[in-house]
């Protein structure tokens, strides 16, 4: 196992390289250049070359990316072109809020999509199977950006219930960042009223990330459990007069499960493309949002480093899932 | 007794029918290929009929007629510079269907090559071509969208580009892994004992039996490429002129108006979900009958 690992996480160094010149080669291909973007359409010529000079900038690329690499091997991703600020600062400071963002929309579809997945399962042929199938599909179809829109209307204008933007009330509640998770935050202060509020704030917008891999997860569970309904340990075990809670999680659950982590996994990168989108409707202060308008604003250090570490946060979750394979499954053996 | 000797070869030709012909067959009974492939087909003709279903010119505004909420005058109502929104939906299924086809179509192009190149030839090509699509697999979708769209300039065509350079890598992986199952089957190993190999094995043996799974993830993949180009307008990043009615584009901003005209966010964003659940619905029924492994 711990060499399974191991091999993978050694794999992962040339799909990293890989990533890093495709990022830095990419950058350097967008149109418009940093130094006009940062003085302006008026800038004089020489002004431009002191500025491109101080950036680095009139290097050749080759040095370019060596001096990138350098710096990324010692835990430097550089400074914003734009704000000057250190990039790990920034990204620590947003990752927190797209963290909390898509751990809530995950539970969310993980807590509701796998037990109707079940139910539908073991209703499949009836009105209960017909609703949930329909009623996932519409899911899968839902653009995030229109269902963020519809949900924010209804219950944060219509029927003003919950928060529509933000992640908690800056008038009613100040309290230091330490951790930037502003739900743990919330409890480090003392503030249990901003905790709450901090919650209410992650519903809409995690309801709105996490429908589509709700519907997903929902459709893999029903698939994957309907395979195992007919199996003879599940007749056995109902023989056996197992209580049915017990066949569902002990019998068919746990052997349907692999195809389901699999999928969730995958969502992973969903939720991350997903997340610039329900920041951009929330006012979410998050990465996704961060790197959207670095890739507007042609902030090559932000790009590069920012695209670097969420492609790293999605290779690691795959790789646990893999992982996690051999937990579910006893037969999975990795050598 | 004639009836008989006549009706037995057409009842066993019947069980002869190519595997095509047979998925045909299945895709007309299943609901969710027909209603899907009703929904698209709908889209279709209001593409081709924009000109005669819209009852106003798309790009034309009428400022002092704006943010009017439905009405039997302007069904949908009208946008900030008083456009028409029902003529703008009409008009716009014809860009929203055109980018899907075009990016799937090159998506599709793209990524078949380098499939079936990794797939038939394996070795160091195989390497390559697959340690290249885990690169690009790592990046998420929308963010390499975002990506190409800066890089090539805000666009129809470059909206198309951006979304088929995020389908590449699925399609190559796919159609690799199809050949890579097929390797091994009889009349593979049958055609290369008498002989064939090389493109003549790959195109006439192998191919034909490998592209059952890509075609059902082509359709499902205009779905994400309505989705896709939706959501790069929505960004702002779609085609740069601001008259250009595309769904996604009507939808940017609204999230500024939603107290005052949720109108402008509700119908173009009904008409992606109808649209993008009419690709998904035929997808779906195209997979069921394609995959042997779902037939009852």
């Amino acid at each position: 196992m711990t060499r399974f690992i191991i091999r993978r996480l050694l794999l992962l160094i040339p799909i990293l390289l890989g990533l890093t010149l495709l990022i830095f080669v990419f950058t350097r291909l967008l149109p418009g250049d940093p130094a006009t973007t940062l003085l302006g359409e008026r800038a004089t010529p020489e002004n431009i070359a002191r500025v491109r000079e101080s950036l680095g900038l009139d290097r050749p690329l080759f040095e370019q990316y060596l001096q990138y690499m350098g710096g990324l091997l010692q835990g430097d991703l550089g400074r914003s072109f734009i704000t000057n600020r250190d990039v790990v600062d920034d990204f620590l400071q947003r990752f927190p809020a797209t963290i909390e963002l898509s751990v809530t929309a995950m539970l969310f579809a993980v807590v509701v999509g796998i037990p109707l997945g079940m139910l539908t399962a073991k209703r499949r042929g009836t009105w209960v199977d017909s609703a949930g199938t329909v009623m996932s599909l519409i899911g899968i179809s839902i653009p995030i950006f229109f269902l963020g829109l519809m949900l924010k209307w209804l219950f944060a204008i219509q029927f003003p219930i919950l928060p529509g933007s933000g992640r908690i009330d800056l008038v009613d509640y100040y309290f230091p960042s330490v951790t930037n998770f502003m739900t743990i935050d919330a409890l480090l202060a003392g503030e249990p009223g901003g905790f709450v509020d901090a919650l209410l704030h992650l519903v809409l917008p995690g309801l709105a990330l996490g429908t589509i891999p709700l519907a997903v997860i929902m459709r893999i569970t029903r698939a994957s459990v309907v395979d195992v309904l007919n199996e003879d340990y599940v007749r056995t075990a109902h023989a056996k007069g197992l209580r049915e809670p017990v066949v569902d999680g002990r019998h068919i659950l746990r052997n349907a499960l692999l195809p389901v982590v699999t999928v969730i996994g995958l969502q992973t990168g969903l939720l991350l493309g997903g997340a610039i989108l329900t920041e951009t409707i929330f006012a979410w202060a998050g990465v996704g949002r961060w790197i959207y308008e670095a890739v507007v604003a042609r902030d090559y250090q932000i790009i590069q480093s920012g695209v670097l570490m969420l492609a790293l946060i999605f290779v690691l979750v795959n790789l646990v899932v893999d992982v996690s394979y051999a937990f579910l499954n006893p037969r999975i053996r990795y050598s | 007794m004639t009836d008989v000797a006549v009706a037995q070869p057409t009842a066993s030709q019947e069980r002869s029918v190519g595997l095509w012909t047979d998925a045909f067959r299945r895709m007309r009974r299943s609901p969710s290929a027909i209603i899907g492939g009703a929904i698209i087909v709908f889209f279709v003709l209001v593409a081709l009929l924009a000109p005669f279903i819209a009852p106003y010119d798309p790009t034309r505004g009428d400022l002092g007629a704006s943010y009017l909420p439905p009405g039997p005058e302007h069904w949908f109502g009208t946008n900030v510079q008083g456009q028409d929104v029902f003529s703008r939906i009409v008009f716009g299924s014809r860009l929203t269907l055109g980018i899907a086809v075009m990016s799937v179509t090159i998506g599709v192009s793209i990524g078949a090559v380098l499939g079936a190149l990794a797939g038939f030839f394996r070795g160091w090509i195989d390497a390559v071509i697959m340690r290249s699509v885990d690169i690009m697999l790592s990046i998420p979708g929308l963010l390499l969208a975002i990506a190409v769209v800066s890089w090539l300039g805000r666009g129809v065509l470059q909206v198309a580009i951006a979304i088929a350079v995020v389908n590449v890598p699925i399609f190559a992986r796919i159609l690799r892994g199809s050949l890579l199952a097929l390797r091994d089957a009889d009349y593979v190993v049958a055609a290369r004992s008498v002989g064939v190999g090389g493109p003549s094995l790959l195109v006439r043996h192998m191919l034909p039996n490998a592209i059952g799974p890509l075609i059902v993830q082509a359709t499902l993949a205009l779905a994400t490429a309505v989705v896709d180009a939706a959501a790069l307008g929505f960004l702002g990043l779609g085609p740069p002129d601001p008259r250009t009615p595309e769904w996604g584009t009507m939808l940017s901003d609204t999230y500024r108006y939603l107290t005052d005209a949720v109108h402008l966010a509700f119908f173009p964003g009904i008409a992606i979900v109808l649209a993008v659940l009419g690709f998904n619905l035929l997808g779906d029924g195209m997979r069921e009958a394609i995959d042997p492994r779902l037939r009852r």
